[in-house]
């Protein structure tokens, strides 16, 4: 193929350069969505959160499921490209920056949504004055702030060869305050042998490092709601329970923005079946997993039921039965057929089942904070329909799209900054290696 | 110290006209703490116990202890607890026939708009075949309380004397000591509630007033009426004498009209705490629903339509379900 003996930058420059009209339309649209965020958290701001859905027994809503869930997709990366880079899988090239760049964007929006919960923002500098060790949200407070802080660099790490690649291209057709910029980040990388010895090393500790602490973060995450005495959530398994799900909606998130940049900036070469195969199977293999942790978790709290965990089941199965059975059903079992059946493992079906998981994923983490809530151990006696069940209000899903359009806007951004994929040392991937398939 | 004005409503009692401005030392005969400065608040119910009291004049005299009143203590000297005491709260479910003064009293006592309550009263029903009983229940203060252990920001603290408190200067509105709690007992501000601007006098948490909005608050054993000898809203509210409230130590419980000894009273009435197996060891106690004075439904008796149908998802069967 022709594309073999160009370079590389050849083909992805114009994806930094120019920026089509459908482009601008698409940010322009993220920029009104965010807008009407905006307006929302300002409502909440000046009105207090009655304007949310919240009251006393269900303090938490779809704030913290969103929270949960963008922590979660963020460990896409963090697992996924950690993981890859250090078994130095041959395939993960062309999708590994996406992966970085998931951690990262989903781990800026994701402590936004928490704080979106919190009564009195003006205080919030107190979690780092009186902060408390004993406290599950001052666990969360340092292992979220370390993992930024190690996402940022692993990253950084990882596209710093490619910013001196953007630096030594001339052809770059870009304002001199880019190429300033380039300059700037690319720390004097010249690619001597010293320098990717030094390189190599430090990605490959980051690489342990980001699995680690990400581990930790989702694992702190799930102790929030595991350590109190909830009817569902006061479970031993939640901190591997959790750390599974969110690596398997991560894997689910690849898939989708895969999909996405392979349309947009016509990577057909680069990505192809074989990666989304690959990426598919990940996500079969924590599709398998998930089910089994769900099954062991909701199979304990069943069979030997306590009268609250009997509550809270018969909760699950009424007016939760449609979320319960798409997370916990669909959610599980399409990965299984879809990937696992030769026939069906085509792009189009592996993405779709990849934003049904996502969906899936999000629903999983609803029914596990919103139906506990639902159900304490002292019955909810009250007469007004919003303080005896929670439903969000416009304020809450008005944030929620934000939260999602800051996604794809940082998404849009970063992919015009860096290139999507990454250039140094790239090859342009051979249809007929499609081992897996 | 500032000595507070109060506005002499009884002029003819010359006693308590003579005090409305003198600083009072000494008023902690009833509570066992040594010197403190009170005032009169001439528009409390007296009690009709007297305690004796030095006056700034160097006077020793007798006074309604129902009229005595502190200044709020201060944030900082709220953490402490009143020294060598250790509270409790007695409810018997034998008596109460929802009423529901204590959560009127409560929500008067502490500025509370109509849907904050420290106090609610259940309807429970253990199972089919038990019987329903109605059951008032304040926050239990416990001994292993989790609220406590997961607050971030350490707004809310165990003290000495038992009481479990929230500061919402300092309380950030998490929320997480709410989901924390297994009895549902916290309550969030969300909004600013006019009630809240009703109370002029200076935050402190012994009063848990005035309200702030995105903070939490909750029951919190009313350490300012203690201070100066008096027991929670809710216990001298109930006409049916259902909550005692007391020292563990000095092993004495009073509903206000008739005092017990807790040891005994829970040794003889099968007393117990409600949902033991959780572990957070409560500071409340319930006496069993046992030899009741009123029928169950009469608690339904002249209750506005919206008080009655918070009971009607009530598992099982009550006979004359609303």
């Amino acid at each position: 193929m022709e594309l073999q003996n160009k370079d590389p930058l050849q083909v992805f420059a114009p994806q930094l350069e120019r920026t089509s009209i459908q482009g601008y339309v698409w940010i322009v649209f993220l920029l009104v969505v965010i807008g009407i965020g905006f307006y929302a958290f300002l409502q909440q701001v000046y009105l207090g959160h009655e304007v949310t859905g919240m009251r006393d027994n269900v303090v938490w809503g779809v704030y913290i499921v969103n929270f949960i869930f963008f922590m979660g997709i963020s460990y896409a990366g963090a697992l996924i490209s950690g993981t890859l880079h250090l078994f130095k899988t041959a395939w993960r090239k062309p999708v590994i920056r996406m992966a970085e760049f998931i951690t990262i964007i989903a781990l800026l929006i994701g402590p936004c949504f928490i704080l979106l919960c919190i009564g009195r923002l003006d205080k919030l500098h107190y979690l780092v004055i009186f902060g408390r060790i004993q406290s599950p949200i001052t666990w969360d407070v340092i292992a979220i702030s370390t993992d930024i802080f190690g996402c940022f660099i692993f990253l950084y790490l990882s596209v710093l060869r490619d910013i001196a690649r953007l630096r030594d291209y001339e052809l770059l057709q870009l304002p001199n305050w880019r190429k300033k910029l380039y300059n700037v980040l690319s720390l004097g990388y010249t690619g001597t042998p010293e320098q990717q010895k030094r390189l190599n090393r430090a990605t490959d500790i980051m690489a342990a490092m980001v699995i680690a602490i990400a581990i930790i973060v989702y694992s702190v995450l799930a102790w929030i709601f595991s350590v109190t005495l909830q009817p569902g959530w006061h479970s031993t398994i939640f901190g591997p329970y959790f750390v599974i799900a969110a690596v398997y909606s991560g894997s689910a998130v690849l898939i989708v923005c895969m999909w996405v940049f392979r349309r947009v900036y016509h990577l057909e070469a680069y990505i192809t079946k074989k990666h989304f195969v690959a990426v598919g199977v990940i996500m079969l293999v924590l599709a398998a997993f998930f089910g089994y942790f769900t099954f062991s978790d909701y199979l304990t709290k069943w069979y030997g039921s306590e009268k609250n965990d009997e509550l809270l089941i018969q909760l699950l199965f009424k007016e939760f039965y449609w979320e319960f059975l798409f997370s916990n059903y669909v959610g599980v079992l399409l990965p299984l057929l879809v990937v696992g059946i030769a026939k069906l493992r085509t792009i189009t079906n592996i993405t779709i089942t990849a934003v049904i998981v996502v969906l899936a994923l999000w629903l999983n983490r609803y029914i596990i904070v919103v139906p506990t809530l639902e159900s304490p151990y002292l019955p909810i006696q009250e007469s007004r329909a919003e303080w005896l069940n929670y439903s969000a209000t416009w304020v809450e899903w008005s944030l929620t799209a934000a939260g999602v359009a800051v996604f794809c806007l940082l998404f849009t951004l970063a992919s015009k900054f860096v290139t999507i994929i990454p250039v140094d040392g790239l090859q342009v991937e051979e249809k007929k290696e499609d081992v897996l398939v | 110290m500032n000595v507070k004005e109060e506005v002499n409503k009884h002029p003819k009692n010359s006693r308590r006209q003579f005090l409305k401005k003198g600083l009072i030392a000494g008023a902690g005969v009833a509570i066992g703490s040594g010197l403190v400065t009170a005032y009169i608040d001439a528009t409390a119910t007296e009690t009709g116990e007297k305690v004796k009291v030095l006056t700034t004049d160097g006077e020793i005299m007798e006074v309604d202890q129902g009229l005595l009143k502190l200044p709020r203590v201060s944030r900082t000297e709220s953490l402490k607890g009143i020294p060598g005491r250790k509270f409790v709260m007695v409810i018997d479910l034998g008596k109460c026939k929802n009423a529901r003064k204590c959560v009127e009293a409560c929500q008067k006592g502490h500025h509370l708009p109509h849907s904050q309550e420290f106090i609610k009263v259940y309807l429970l029903q253990d199972s089919e075949k038990t019987a329903p009983y109605w059951f008032p229940k304040p926050c239990f203060h416990c001994d292993n309380p989790l609220c406590v252990s997961v607050c971030p920001v350490g707004a809310t603290y165990k003290r000495t004397d038992g009481i479990v408190l929230i500061d919402n200067e300092r309380c950030i509105g998490c929320k997480f000591c709410m989901t924390g709690c297994p009895y549902s007992t916290r309550v969030f501000a969300w909004k600013h509630y006019p009630e809240f601007d009703e109370d002029k006098e200076p935050y402190s948490p012994e009063a848990s007033s005035p309200g702030k909005e995105g903070t939490v608050s909750k029951c919190d054993f009313c350490p300012d009426l203690v201070r100066v000898g008096k027991i929670p809203y809710c216990a001298s509210a109930c006409p049916m004498g259902v909550i005692y409230f007391g020292d563990v130590d000095e092993d004495t419980v009073t509903n206000g009209t008739e005092t017990h000894q807790f040891s005994q009273l829970i040794h003889d009435r099968a007393g117990y705490r409600y949902l033991e197996v959780l572990g957070t060891r409560p500071c409340v106690y319930y006496l069993p629903p046992v030899d009741r004075q009123f029928e169950v439904e009469s608690g339904f008796a002249d209750m506005n339509q919206e008080i009655i149908d918070r009971y009607k998802e009530t598992p099982y069967s009550i006979k004359n379900k609303p």
